[in-house]
């Protein structure tokens, strides 16, 4: 009896062996599935039991976790909510996460593999699961600064370092506190989110990269003069600049600001044309270079790809195969041309840093709960969107804008200021959304940025982008050069 | 002759105690694992729990060193781990279950109380049965005793029905699982009756695609306890100790005959039985789609399956190496501290802690089959091959039913679920166990000397 014992042995190695293979699959191959599946709770218990990592601007904790004696175990909460609410998005039990609370949730919450390491040693010491700290590239005096400068107005901000990429400041208005959504008691949170989503301000958009995306107007003409400066032009080729410019194939004209000429001539240069926004100038200059020649310099702007800095941004549009009349209306930032203010932002970061487009990103650093960097975001050239020499051109021009143009709002006493204006129709019967992109000091900037104002900010029918937009700007740069002689920047 | 090898034979006593130790050490660690991430460690009950424990095991030692010399030196120690283990991982839940549900539990305390009858109980067996071969005169007795042992439950005002199956019995105010004692007196019964018999049954029969099968008229046997097992199934509402009942007589046919030929005629008769009674009784069926289609959002939301998929989402929550011991939530399982305990310990010992539990769980069992070897009588042979087998036809039942090899059923995980009857009689085991091995080792340590 010796022998079938032995082999029932065998047997029993086999049935532990379906075993072994079966707890593998469950508790391996097979766990991702599982732990995201939506019935499970335990993911959902798990996540909020965990410390999670704060979310830190200018070395100062903004978002963080504290302990509580509630099932959660840890209350969010948000210094200075509604001022970074762009950036950091909320984090509630209820109605989930946005912005870095959600792209980063992962390193948040402690699960990221990055924190392989750090969660072995938090097993053996038997210690919690804790979440790793993301610092930001917000400057939070810059962000304080633009978005007191925007107030009440409804519109944004964008601040980049040309150089490197970082977002320094990112303001949308209006917008509300995530702290009235991170609460624990679910129906108070509930009649909130309600509140700011019936709120027909729309305060929950983030308009600075995802909000819906705005008709450029006048500040598109910088793509155009780029598109024209690799095309052979030069700043002093002389322009057909009409009092009104008929558009072919239709009995609509094009006039300019005011209806008034733009040189009595009826000539001028590109330079000159840029300088005092000269529509009719720039829609004959977008029909005679024709609308590849206008959407490929857009490409190299950065239009029509999406992109992640980490936060999603919309990706700015451009018409489809427009006609002539569409082209010239598309070549001073109207028809089909759509952007966000990140992507009118990045243009002039593009100009100012020599022609090269850096790639925007918004976490400077990831540091483990032992304070050690996990990983820091190394600046990425995203596109080389125009040649040096045609950068500097263009940046001449921008100067010219500010120093004798419609952007004399933003003058700097002592500082080189470049910078654009525009002024677009909304296609509604409202005052105009009033623009502003520039860059500062104008030869080495240290800040690019682009401010928009909703319909004017107060729906003045009269309102432009010099006179509401640029003074924005003109604030917001102070504040850089400031920061950046202190070395704060 | 071949005299020269066996000198190296030795009892194995201190390897024994070296062991115990180590079981020790887990005992008292997982206890104070526990009670220290529950803020509850304090060093006078831990020494009191960890003094016990060592007296407790200190006087098995003692007991086998004088009565069972030469027992099996592994099997006590493992089975010390596993259930220390278990002690552990019950408490941490009665702690779970206060702290998230609001639920005043002492499962780790009366379990304690189990434990310490059940290792009485083992020693009382070694103690009592000097030679295990007495128990052959009992073969008969013991049929007997176990089949009325299935049948209890199902004696009116006796049985009661706990979450749909019929295997309990309720004795002054405790409900007690009289299968799992039944299942050792069916053992000993088997191991009587077919040593007596295994040369009749071993008579072949017609060769069919070239197995030779057993002759009808020896089916008899075969044919009963088949019915018997149908019988379980149907009115116990379970399929485990129908399965558990059914599958050890055949691993024992199997041991006593040697003729694959019976293994597969027993399998095709149950898996026939299986299948009608999932046509035939609804409640068999709905266990079935439970198994097959536990994710299925039909199945999860008419209940049949949840408290399966909760413990895949508990096990799959531990991953590789667990929460950590009273870290995770195993008190979102239903009955986390008994039938789904495998789940609470894969959640919260992982992956790793679960396959070094199987892995005792396996040694033991392969001891067992050593033992059977080892002994020179045909019955002690069969029982201590039956018991092994038993042991790991249950471990897979259970874990296989939780883990989904198998459709769920209502066994006990042996030494760590929580229940009584099932520590008593599992323990039992271990006490023929060392008994069976003392003798297939004393032959050799004797001859030796």
């Amino acid at each position: 009896m010796n022998e079938p014992a032995r082999r029932l042995s065998v047997i029993v190695l086999v049935l532990f062996l379906a075993l072994l293979g079966a707890t593998s699959w469950i508790q391996v191959i097979n766990a991702e599935d599982l732990n995201q599946d939506p019935r499970n709770v335990r993911t959902l218990y798990r996540e909020f039991g965990n410390f999670r990592g704060p979310i830190v601007v200018d070395g100062q904790s903004v978002v963080y976790s504290t302990p509580v004696d509630d099932p959660y175990n840890y209350q969010r909460s948000y210094t200075d909510g509604e001022l970074f609410a762009s950036a950091t998005g909320f984090y509630s039990i209820v109605y989930g996460r946005t912005g870095l609370e959600q792209t980063e949730n992962q390193l948040l919450n402690g699960s990221d593999d990055s924190l392989f390491w750090t969660r072995l040693g938090n097993l053996f010491a038997g210690e919690q699961q804790q979440g790793a700290s993301v610092e930001t590239t917000l400057s939070g005096s810059l962000q304080r600064v633009a978005a007191e400068a925007l107030g009440d107005r409804a519109g944004a901000v964008v601040a980049l370092d040309p150089e490197t990429g970082k977002v320094l400041a990112m303001v949308t208005s209006p917008t509300y506190d995530p702290a009235l959504l991170a609460g624990h008691d679910t129906s108070v949170v509930n009649e909130n989110y309600a509140n700011l989503l019936a709120d027909p301000a729309g305060p929950l958009i983030n308009r600075a990269i995802a909000g819906d995306t705005y008709p450029p107007g006048s500040t598109f003409k910088l793509v155009v003069s780029a598109a024209a400066l690799e095309s052979g032009f030069t700043p002093d080729t002389e322009l057909y600049a009409p009092q009104e410019l008929e558009l072919p194939g239709t009995t609509t004209t094009i006039g300019n600001y005011g209806g008034v000429a733009c040189d009595p001539s009826d000539h001028m240069s590109l330079a000159d044309a840029l300088r005092v926004s000269c529509n009719t100038a720039f829609a004959d200059l977008g029909m005679s270079l024709g609308w590849g020649v206008i959407e490929r310099k857009a490409h190299d702007f950065g239009w029509d790809e999406p992109l992640d800095i980490p936060l999603p941004v919309t990706a700015s549009r451009l018409p489809e195969s427009p006609d002539a009349a569409q082209t010239a209306m598309s070549a001073i930032g109207q028809y089909d041309v759509r952007a966000t203010p990140l992507q009118m932002a990045m243009v002039a970061a593009a100009i100012g840093n020599d022609g090269t487009l850096m790639r925007p990103y918004l976490v400077d650093a990831v540091r483990a709960p032992d304070l050690k960097v996990l990983s820091t975001t190394e600046p990425e050239v995203l596109r080389e969107s125009m040649t040096r020499s045609d950068a500097t051109d263009l940046r001449e021009m921008m100067v010219d804008v500010v120093s004798n143009g419609t952007g004399a709002g933003a003058r700097i006493g002592g500082v080189e200021v470049a910078g654009k204006t525009g002024t677009a129709e909304t296609g509604r019967d409202t005052a105009p959304h009033t623009w502003f992109v520039s860059f500062a000091p104008a030869d080495d900037p240290v800040v690019a940025l682009a401010v928009i104002v909703e319909e004017g900010g107060d729906g003045d029918r009269g309102a432009t982008g010099g006179t509401v937009a640029a003074p924005i700007a003109k604030a917001v740069m102070e504040e850089a050069l400031r920061l950046d002689a202190e070395g704060d920047l | 002759m071949a005299t020269v090898a066996e000198l190296e034979v030795r009892t194995g006593r201190r390897a024994e105690l070296a062991l115990l130790g180590i079981a020790w050490v887990i005992i008292v660690l997982s206890r104070a694992l526990v009670d220290y991430h529950a803020d509850f460690l304090e060093l006078a009950p831990l020494a009191i729990y960890g003094g016990g424990a060592a007296a407790l095991m200190l006087a098995c030692h003692l007991i086998i060193r004088r009565y069972a010399p030469s027992a099996d030196p592994v099997l006590l120690p493992a089975v010390f781990a596993i259930n220390g283990v278990g002690l552990a991982m019950i408490r941490r839940i009665d702690f779970a279950y206060a702290q998230y549900r609001g639920r005043e539990t002492d499962f780790g305390a009366a379990q304690i109380g189990w434990t310490i009858a059940g290792v009485i109980l083992a020693m009382a067996v070694i103690l009592v049965i000097r030679d295990h071969r007495k128990l052959r005169r009992f073969t008969y007795t013991a049929g007997v005793v176990g089949l009325v042992l299935y049948l209890l439950p199902l004696v009116p005002g006796l049985g009661v029905e706990i979450n749909g199956a019929r295997i309990w019995i309720d004795v002054f105010g405790r409900s007690l699982q009289p299968g799992e004692f039944a299942k050792i007196a069916m053992v000993v019964f088997f191991a009587g009756y077919l040593v007596t018999n295994r040369d009749t049954l071993a008579l072949a029969g017609p060769k069919i695609l070239g197995l030779r099968f057993p002759r009808p008229r020896d089916m008899g046997p075969l044919l009963v306890v088949w019915a018997a097992a149908l019988l379980l199934m149907i009115y116990q509402r379970d399929l485990g100790a129908s399965l558990l009942f059914f599958g050890i007589f055949l691993g024992m046919l199997y041991v006593a005959t040697q003729r694959i030929s019976w293994v597969i005629t027993g399998v095709a008769l149950f898996g026939v039985g299986a299948v009608a009674a999932g046509i035939v009784f609804p409640h068999v069926r709905s266990r079935y789609d439970a198994w097959l289609h536990a994710l299925d959002p039909e199945v999860y939301s008419s209940g049949t399956s949840e408290q399966l998929v909760r413990g895949l989402f508990g096990m799959a929550s531990g991953g590789l190496f667990g929460t950590g011991l009273g870290q995770g939530r195993p008190d979102l399982v239903p009955y986390a501290e008994s039938d789904f305990i495998i789940a609470s310990i894969g959640e919260e010992l992982g992956l790793t802690g679960l396959m070094a539990l199987l892995v005792l769980y396996l040694i033991v069992v392969q001891r067992a089959f050593r033992t059977s070897i080892g002994v020179r009588d045909g019955f002690g042979k069969l029982l201590a091959a039956g018991l092994g087998f038993s042991l790991a036809l249950q471990v897979f039942i259970v874990v296989g039913g939780v883990t989904r090899v198998i459709p769920l059923t209502g066994l006990t995980t042996p030494w760590l679920a929580y229940g009584g009857s099932s520590m008593l009689a599992n323990w039992i085991v271990v006490g023929l166990l060392l008994r069976v091995s003392d003798q297939a080792r004393r032959a050799r340590t004797e001859a030796s000397a």
